[in-house]
């Protein structure tokens, strides 16, 4: 791929359904390796923003080109990470057929066992950590276990992105952690670039590069430090959003933002167990 | 009332030739339903299964009733129930719900057809309990091709309709058509499910399409085993329980039942067993 080419390319992008707006007009060029948090209140086109780039939801008007390509189902230069999900315990497969899936799963046939596939998958498998149980049923597996599959099952095809939609969901803080510090050791490494949905900017924020903020069928695009500001959030939903960047010592920072449609920490503020974990590394 | 009622091998050698259509017809039956049973578990159509079965027996009931050939009455059947529940409900609870309205419909409608007919009773037990007492060519005929036509498709569609059993979403986000797909799988479920009818009977097809896939889920998580091992129990089930079933001179389909049983309850033993030494630490 040359340098010219971003990964992600979204020109005065738009989404509506049946007439409505959903969001319209964003733009941002995406580099290799970059982290970016896609941020805002329910309903707001998050997840439809994956869905554009995945192929499935087609733009009003705009334009949407991933590596170069204008979007298109089942390309193999995007991985998906989906919401942490408890698989049937029934289902007879373990981590590695999981990721198996991710290499050939869309492809017709029965697909028999080749030595070059069986080297792939345990390459990616050892890469996540998770060759010490890719042979357990998925069902017997923690959450976080299964989660470090699911990021092993996107990243078997060697994508260009990863699309992660709330990856860190129903995962304790300390998974939350190991997840979030995986995808980044992986960006690094692979020059992955990642887009990130989520309700809850604070695990992930020490990684963050630029964040997508959607509200009132706008998007705003830009750094942290520009966007979740009082005078930024304030303008984009036309009214007063407070935010609070909360310092608990010289490096640890915790953001609140209040009068959001949803005020996405709210959940934490009395609970002192996890007052430690939610806190942000500024280095 | 003895033992020898239920289990005897009285004249086996002479009568095993007199039934080699049947023992043909239940090794083909064995091997597809065994094929199609890990898809069926992974995609939890269990009961789905079973409200097919009684809509199968349904068109198979009205076929006889208007002279029609029997064989596709149930196949209409069956694959008219199938394609209706793969439109209808993708979520397992609605799903569910569906069955559960069609299933006493299907079997009422089938009670009704069959009191009409005025032909030979065995006939009408037949289609509820199972009567491959003697298959003819063209019977048998019906099946293999049927039969290569279940196995040819589940072979082409295999991968991606087990990535969207058992992980739809991301199947989706990899552009899997996993709604065409589910219908294809419905009417290879039809036509299975038709030609089981008319071995075991409506009643008793859950012992030949789930119940050797859930005996092999309990001793492996490899999806290769897993399709092996249900082959085999189902081929033991069909083709053992017409064997059993030749001394006494009973059905079929109690036999077919029981064998299947039997196998579930050793699997769940060995597993259990198995589990407990360590086989996985975290069943254990």
């Amino acid at each position: 791929m040359s340098p010219t080419h971003p990964v992600v390319h979204l020109d005065n992008a738009c989404v509506a359904f049946g007439g409505r707006v959903l969001w319209d007009h964003l733009d941002i060029d995406i580099s290799p390796g970059e982290f970016v948090a896609v941020l805002g209140p329910n309903g707001a086109g998050k997840t439809t923003l994956l869905r554009v780039l995945l192929g499935q939801v087609h733009l009003a008007h705009g334009i949407a080109r991933v590596s170069g390509e204008p979007v298109r189902l089942g390309s193999r230069r995007i991985g998906y990470v989906p919401q942490h999900k408890a698989i049937d315990t029934r289902a007879a497969i373990r981590g590695r057929d999981l990721v198996g899936f991710g290499l050939d799963g869309a492809t017709w046939g029965f697909g028999l066992p080749s030595r070059a596939r069986t080297r792939r998958i345990n390459e990616v498998l050892e890469e996540v950590g998770a060759l010490g149980y890719a042979d357990e049923a998925i069902g017997v597996l923690s959450g976080g276990e299964q989660q470090r599959l699911r990021i092993a099952q996107a990243l078997v095809t060697k994508p260009s992105v990863l699309l992660c939609d709330e990856p860190l969901l129903s995962l304790d803080m300390a998974n939350q952690q190991q997840v979030v510090e995986l995808l980044d050791r992986m960006r690094r490494e692979h020059d992955i670039a990642v887009l990130f949905v989520t309700h809850e900017i604070n695990p992930i924020m020490p990684f963050v590069d630029r964040v997508i903020y959607f509200a009132r069928g706008q998007a705003m695009v830009g750094t942290p430090d520009e966007v979740i500001t009082t005078e930024s959030l304030s303008r984009l939903y036309g009214s007063h959003i407070e935010v609070v960047r909360h310092q608990i010592d010289e490096s640890h920072e915790r953001i609140l933002v209040f009068g959001a449609e949803e005020e996405p920490h709210h959940d934490h503020e009395h609970d002192h167990h996890h007052d430690h974990s939610e806190e942000v590394h500024l280095s | 009332m003895s033992w020898d009622t239920f289990v005897n091998f009285d004249n086996f050698t002479d009568l095993v030739p007199l039934v080699q259509g049947s023992l043909v017809a239940g090794l083909i039956l064995g091997l597809v339903a065994g094929i199609i049973g890990p898809m069926i578990h992974a995609r939890d159509l269990s009961f789905a299964v079973h409200g097919t079965s009684e809509l199968s027996f349904a068109g198979a009931a009205i076929a006889l009733f208007l002279g029609y050939n029997v064989a596709h009455g149930a196949i209409v059947g069956s694959v008219l129930a199938a394609v209706l529940l793969g439109l209808l409900g993708a979520r397992a609870r609605e799903r569910n719900a569906t069955i559960g309205i069609f299933l006493p419909f299907g079997l009422g409608l089938g009670v009704l057809f069959l009191s009409l007919y005025k032909g030979r009773s065995s006939n009408k037990f037949g289609l509820l309990t199972g009567q491959i007492v003697a298959v003819d060519d063209a019977q048998l005929w019906t099946l293999v091709a049927v039969s290569a036509i279940v196995v040819l498709a589940l072979a082409a569609m295999w991968r991606p309709l087990f990535f969207a059993s058992v992980d739809p979403e991301v199947a989706i986000a990899r552009g899997v058509p996993t709604r065409a797909l589910s219908i294809a799988f419905m009417v290879v479920l039809g036509l299975t499910t038709a030609m089981a009818v008319q071995l075991v009977g409506a009643l008793l097809v859950l012992s030949l399409l789930i119940t050797p896939t859930s005996a092999a889920a309990q001793v492996t998580a490899r999806p290769l085993t897993l399709a092996v091992l249900s082959v085999v129990f189902a081929t033991i089930s069909a083709v053992g329980g017409i064997l059993l079933s030749l001394g006494p001179g009973l059905p079929i389909s109690p036999y077919v039942t029981t064998v299947s049983f039997l196998i579930y309850l050793v699997c769940l033993g060995l597993g259990r067993l198995v589990r407990g030494r360590g086989f996985s630490r975290r069943l254990a």
